[in-house]
């Protein structure tokens, strides 16, 4: 098992321009399903061996498209999360960054009464090693394994996967959630996945500065979850009121500084590294030996 | 995108807000024409993107045209939150018989925008966010259908009891909402809303800030943005495609990814050092993204060394390694560095830096050691 995809998962990819194009190569060459393409004016050709369509809804009805991942240009991105839902996605993966936050929580509103999840947006994507890859992910870091990952952010995903992977802890699902204010999923939708899925036994919390869903998460493990997490927060050097890269990546009102999500993880009973290094020594201390 | 009180308070305005009507000015000189035209009492007021003006002595009340133009030349100049004070607001002194605040912001939490209404007004919000919530009025708003004019008077009827009162209070709120919409704004704040001693409602203070990602489709907006000169270095930095914060270390950063600036910033303080700045070069990394950013890094004069870390999964290495070899070539410093690399096209990366004489660690925690040891004068123990 995994969580949200695995080698069935039928993929379009939405935006083939000149990242849509070399990342649907990369992610066939992972071996994921990709089925179609949406790139307006492109129908009728073909990329990387798939059809391409002039709408997401020619997508789905042609080739049974069930998740859309999308490289579209921020200005259209919202809408394009939105073609993908209503033409029956169940799932869609938003890599694109800078989509204004307004037009975001009415996506989220939409989504929510069609019954679409999101991951993102702004986000590497997810992966299921050995099995699918949607997004941006470089997958020859990851390993098959029993160590879900859920991170707010791409290149330090890699880093505490690349350690992981290194002392030998595969990864069931790794998930970039998004680094912007509002977004699809969060840590409590994937850890709730993660709690129900056979194969994972640990799950990774990789949090920042800004918000408060680390709290959340927090109070969410201690509630309903029997397998360990293990946490990871950055920004502890950040100075508040700057945005730190991310949208979302800033010190602003309650409970949004690294030292108050350390603080709510360890009430939990949630251990907290202190390195990417200590994170490898907590999930072994947790799941012993190597897998 | 900040605001300051005077584009905020025209903003409003446009929209329909009552708000206190001053008059901006940059010399003293100007001050007594200005409280002439506004009326005596006037309140003069630092215009700053910071919050506790009145706190760092910004905010002044004057009732004589001689004390308006000694509190001008007073303001004028000085720095309130390490931002220089280049021009007051000459507003009108009012009399005030209560104190409120309302604000739409996005709740992250709920993902939509919240309007936040109370009668603990005039004071620090997130204080009273942070002690005494219960004070606080939420109403999340859906973002299809707007504020109605009917959720506005029931939050209004929690704050006013008279009837008049709390209708204009509802149709600022609404009016509010309009402005938060349509300039998409991802903060529009009125604190204090006041209460006159006529009974009239009026904002006399303003606070928006503008979504960045956002500010494409608002060119007229955009116009208005007033950088302090930190600001204009992070614009220069963003408009190359870089994100960049200057801090007040000594270990100047450049790493790819947003969490991976901050991890390296965070393992650079665990281990004793102090981080010059935050520096993400992005996802795919040109050389020339390279050079300029180890411009940036050099002119910073606090930096002591370099940390360059990077991961690569798109950005690839030998493209950061090329920026580098560029860089150096163009840059003359005697600036120790230490280079982490790892991930796509390492080899590569690898050779075209060694060819430079130039060796790298694919450990990002004894980069971070060794980078700390040469800020510190120490001989790097290989």
């Amino acid at each position: 098992m995994s969580i949200l995809i695995d080698k069935n998962t039928r993929v379009m990819v939405q935006g083939l321009g000149r990242d849509g194009s070399f990342h649907a190569k990369l992610m066939k060459e992972y071996g994921t399903n990709i089925v179609a393409g949406v790139h307006p004016g492109k129908g009728g050709s073909t990329c990387e061996g798939f059809p391409v369509f002039n709408t997401a809804a020619d997508a789905v009805r042609e080739t049974g498209a069930e998740c859309g991942v999308l490289f579209v240009p921020a200005a259209f991105a919202a809408d394009a999360i939105l073609a993908a839902a209503n033409a029956g996605a169940k799932l869609v993966v938003a890599i694109s960054e800078g989509i204004p936050v307004l037009d975001m929580t009415r996506v989220v509103s939409e989504l929510n009464q069609l019954g679409t999840l999101l991951v993102g947006p702004n986000c590497p994507g997810l992966i299921s090693p050995g099995k699918s890859m949607v997004g941006i992910m470089p997958g020859r870091i990851f390993k098959k394994g029993r160590v879900g990952v859920i991170s707010r952010s791409g290149t330090l995903t890699y880093e505490v996967v690349n350690q992981l992977t290194a002392a030998g802890f595969g990864q069931s699902t790794a998930i970039g959630m998004g680094g912007d204010q509002v977004i699809g999923l969060k840590y409590n939708d994937y850890l709730e996945l993660f709690e129900k899925d056979s194969e994972t036994e640990a799950v990774i919390i990789v949090g920042e500065i800004g918000g408060t869903d680390e709290q959340d998460a927090a109070a969410f493990v201690k509630e309903h979850l029997t397998k360990p997490v293990v946490g990871y927060i950055v920004g502890r050097s950040a100075p508040p009121g700057k945005q730190m890269g991310h949208a979302g990546a800033i010190i602003s009102g309650a409970g949004s500084t690294a030292a108050d999500k350390v603080a709510a993880l360890r009430e939990k009973g949630v251990p907290v590294a202190d390195t990417v290094e200590q994170i490898v020594d907590l999930i072994r201390e947790r799941l012993g030996g190597s897998n | 995108m900040k605001l300051e009180e005077f584009q905020a308070k025209r903003l409003y305005a446009d929209f329909g807000i009552p708000v206190t009507e001053g008059i901006l000015i940059t010399d003293h000189a100007h001050a007594k024409a200005a409280a002439e035209k506004v009326g005596l009492p006037v309140v003069v007021k630092a215009q700053v993107q910071a919050g506790g003006r009145g706190k760092a002595g910004g905010v002044k009340l004057a009732r004589t045209h001689a004390e308006v133009v000694e509190i001008s030349e007073s303001i004028l100049g000085m720095t309130i939150k390490d931002l220089l004070v280049e021009r007051v607001l000459i507003d009108p002194a009012v009399a005030i018989a209560g104190e409120y605040y309302i604000g739409i912001t996005v709740d992250r939490r709920k993902k939509l925008p919240v309007l936040m209404a109370s009668a603990a007004g005039g004071v620090d919000i997130e204080k009273v966010a942070a002690e005494t919530p219960e004070k606080i009025i939420f109403h999340p708003i859906n973002p299809e259908r707007g504020l109605r004019p009917f959720e506005a008077k029931q939050v209004a009827f929690k704050l006013f009891t008279d009837k008049k009162k709390a209708l204009a209070a509802a149709a600022i709120m609404v009016k509010l909402w309009c402005c938060y919409r349509d300039t998409d704004a991802s903060l529009a704040e009125i604190n204090p809303l006041v209460e006159l001693e006529d009974g009239s409602i009026l904002a006399i203070d303003a606070k928006v800030v503008l979504d960045d990602s956002a500010l494409y489709r608002h060119p007229d907006l955009e116009k208005l943005r007033i950088a302090t000169p930190n600001e204009e270095k992070e614009l220069a930095a963003k408009a190359m495609g870089l994100s960049y914060v200057q801090l007040d270390g000594e270990i100047g950063c450049m790493v790819n990814g947003a969490g991976l600036a901050m991890a390296t910033m965070d393992v650079i303080k665990h281990l004793g050092g102090t981080p010059a700045n935050f520096l993400d070069i992005g996802g795919s990394s040109s050389s020339e993204k390279v050079v300029y950013a180890m411009k940036l890094l050099v002119s910073d004069a606090n930096v002591k060394a370099i940390f360059i870390n990077v991961f690569g999964g798109i950005t690839r290495c030998d493209d950061v390694a090329r920026g580098l070899v560029q860089a150096l070539e163009q840059i003359n410093t005697d600036l120790p560095f230490v280079v982490r690399l790892t991930g796509t096209n390492e080899e590569e990366g690898r050779k075209i830096l060694a060819d430079a004489g130039i060796s790298a660690t694919s450990d990002m925690t004894g980069g971070a050691r060794r980078a700390i040891a040469l800020a510190a004068g120490e001989e790097a123990v290989e």
